[in-house]
């Protein structure tokens, strides 16, 4: 057991194991999610300079940052959800450490999403995807690929006058993933939902159902397009809020990468 | 006939562009009566309340009868020019720059004879119909004008350094979203600005009008976020440098009072209203203070179209008030830090908007399309102060009259 450690470190020393990154950056301009103008909304990322070498402190540079806990790629803890607000443990300080570093699946929706802005991950796809790749394990964090996070601009939320149209999964398909006892679940998109979620039963059902069954979401992640469908492993540790909802983040997997998949195809 | 001012030609990029001076700026409290006067844009002189006497200038007591019960009224504008004369020399650097001058003394049908400017149309033996107007050091002064308007009497030397005309000029319109953006582009153009700059917030959202507004001749839309002072920098590096007029359309308002809510709709309103404002202050108003004496197409002035609630808060509107009386305070500080620059700093206050905020309540409202009247009328006439609309003109003169009677009525119980 003592090996594990050492030879990830070597793998990750030798380019055998790569670290990916499926985080957007931090930037004013990146989109959130916009309700309607009379809810209140998510606050955009804002930094102002504190001082940058100047009379404001003259040998160092700083920001004051501000955000949602819900701005660009971000961690949704139970408590985020009317449906997860008694689940034990579900405030995203509470969350036990071993669930930000777990394997990960990718479902590969990419090709559906991009002939229809309302791409459905649905049951059958899922069970397509275990036909293919096996069923997924338990504890798995399950991350449906759309290639959206390379949208820019207007069409990321594509808002249109009802409401945005993006991909997510239908409510039978979140009832299956949670049949598998998965960890969490995780989108490109702005959010874990469907667009147009909304006219679901239940409405929202990512939402709804992963956090009232205690699991976790992740969103606006991008370069899924750079893992394996299986065989990876997600580092997504959110800070430690306490009391909080969600939790900006950078999120990491580590690949089995070129060298390995080279030597042995 | 005041010749067609000539578009200006680019600029010798050679020649050090000329520094902003202001003419004499000096004045006693009593003659600031004026300057207030000239800043909402009427014309008032001193009546004494014993003798009825009209006196120029204004004095501490009544020349006639020595009362000190002199109060500020409208006061009759015409008059007839009694003598002129035309300046040769002056040993005042901003006169040296305009040489000749022409002022004269003219008697007004109100009583006394005043020294004013005198306008391109006008000389002596004319009636002619008196305006106070603001100068560049932001004192009220006297002008006489051509009895009836004229087709390019805007365009006289003299009223130019008097008014913040839009004609020739680069405007930035901040908030290309803002109900008034688009009728103000409309009036701005039609007053002759050669061409507007519109700012636009997160084009990540769609539904706003930008296709329609980024076709129109004569206009740019530009990434602009008062809440994001990297976009403001960005945007004062490409087009701050001719930025002649600046237009804050900007504006977060949410209604509710303050108990009974939370501080997050009021925090947006304060990014927005208030500290929007000091960021594009702080990202444009030194390029553009720097440039006020930059030929026909220099930086005339800096707009913010305030809600009158600024000076006396609407409950209804709780939070929303308090970010506009903080801009207003804001404004304030501004117009000081600019007035070495001659840089004009208007206040366009507006009562309630026909917009989706304001929908529960009665009408009068003022339409976005009345709106951008005022600011244009503000801009050609020179104003610091401009109320807008039947609410905003009614409360003003409530709040000159008795700022606590006017509070007490806001929180209803008023009869």
């Amino acid at each position: 057991m003592s090996g594990v450690l050492e030879d990830l470190a070597q793998a990750l020393g030798t380019g055998a194991v790569e670290v990916v990154d499926l985080t957007h950056t931090l930037d004013p301009d990146f989109p959130v999610i916009v309700l309607p103008p009379e809810f209140g909304q998510c606050a955009r990322f804002r930094m102002e300079e504190v001082s940058a070498y100047d009379g404001r402190g003259p040998a160092w540079k700083w920001h004051n940052i501000s955000m949602n806990e819900h701005t660009g790629t971000h961690f949704d803890a139970p408590i985020h959800w009317i449906s997860g607000r008694d689940v034990a443990n579900g405030a995203i300080d509470e969350i036990d450490p071993s669930v930000f570093v777990g394997p990960v699946v990718v479902i590969d929706c990419s090709e559906g999403a991009a002939g229809n802005d309302d791409f459905e991950l649905t049951p059958a796809l899922i069970e397509a995807w275990e036909a293919a790749h096996g069923r997924i394990p338990a504890g798995a964090w399950v991350l449906m690929r759309t290639d959206w996070s390379k949208r820019r601009g207007a069409d990321y939320l594509n808002m249109a006058e009802d409401g945005p149209h993006s991909p997510g999964p239908t409510p039978a398909a979140i009832e299956l993933l949670l049949a598998r006892d998965i960890r969490g679940f995780g989108t490109e998109t702005v959010g874990t939902d469907a667009g147009q979620g909304a006219h679901y039963i239940p409405p929202y059902p990512a939402h709804y159902l992963l956090h009232g069954a205690g699991k976790y979401g992740l969103q606006c992640l991008s370069n899924l397009d750079r893992l394996p469908p299986t065989g990876a492993m997600l580092i997504a540790p959110p800070l430690k809020i306490r009391g909080g909802t969600g939790s900006p983040l950078r999120v990491l997997a580590l690949v089995p990468g070129g060298k390995l998949r080279g030597e042995h195809p | 006939m005041t010749g067609k001012l000539a578009p200006p030609r680019k600029k010798n990029p050679q020649l050090r562009q000329r520094v902003p001076t202001l003419p004499p700026q000096a004045r006693s409290r009593a003659a600031l009566g004026l300057t207030a006067a000239a800043a909402r844009g009427a014309f008032e002189l001193q009546h004494c309340a014993e003798c009825g006497t009209v006196q120029y200038p204004p004095r501490d007591a009544c020349a006639a009868c020595l009362s000190v019960d002199l109060l500020w009224r409208a006061t009759a504008r015409d008059g007839q020019i009694i003598a002129e004369t035309r300046i040769h020399a002056s040993p005042d650097s901003y006169y040296r720059e305009r040489l000749p001058w022409r002022a004269g003394l003219v008697r007004l049908a109100a009583g006394p004879t005043v020294l004013a400017h005198l306008h391109g149309e006008v000389g002596r033996g004319d009636r002619v119909r008196m305006d106070l107007k603001l100068d560049k050091a932001g004192q009220g002064v006297m002008i006489a004008l051509p009895q009836q308007r004229t087709p390019d009497m805007a365009d006289d030397d003299v009223l130019r350094t008097l008014t913040a005309h839009p004609k020739h000029r680069r405007v930035l319109i901040t908030d290309l979203r803002a109900p008034v953006t688009r009728p103000l582009i409309e009036a701005l153009l039609k007053a002759g600005a050669a061409h507007v700059f519109v700012g636009e917030a997160e084009s990540w959202r769609r539904g706003s009008d930008h296709a329609s507004i980024a076709g129109l001749d004569k206009v740019s839309v530009l990434p602009l976020d008062v809440t994001d002072a990297t976009s403001l920098k960005k945007l004062a590096a490409e087009i701050g440098g001719k930025t002649d007029i600046l237009i804050n359309t900007a504006r977060h308002v949410r209604p509710g009072g303050v108990l009974g809510a939370d501080t997050v709709f009021a925090r947006e309103e304060f990014e927005t209203n208030a500290l929007g404002l000091m960021r594009l202050a702080q990202a444009f108003g030194p390029a553009m203070a720097g440039r006020t004496a930059d030929g026909v197409n220099s930086a005339v002035a800096f707009v913010n179209i305030l809600s009158v609630h600024a000076l006396s808060a609407d409950p209804h509107y709780g939070a929303f008030s308090a970010s506009q009386a903080a801009a207003l305070s804001i404004s304030q500080t501004l117009r000081a830090e600019f007035r070495a620059s001659g840089l004009r700093m208007i206040n366009v206050f507006s009562g309630p908007t026909d917009d989706e905020w304001h929908q529960p309540l009665p009408p009068p409202k003022v339409a976005p399309k009345a709106l951008a009247s005022c600011v244009v009328e503000a801009l050609c006439e020179g104003l610091e102060d401009a109320f807008c609309g039947d609410v905003a003109k009614d409360l003003e003169e409530r709040w000159r009259r008795d700022p606590k009677v006017l509070e007490r009525e806001l929180q209803g119980g008023g009869a």
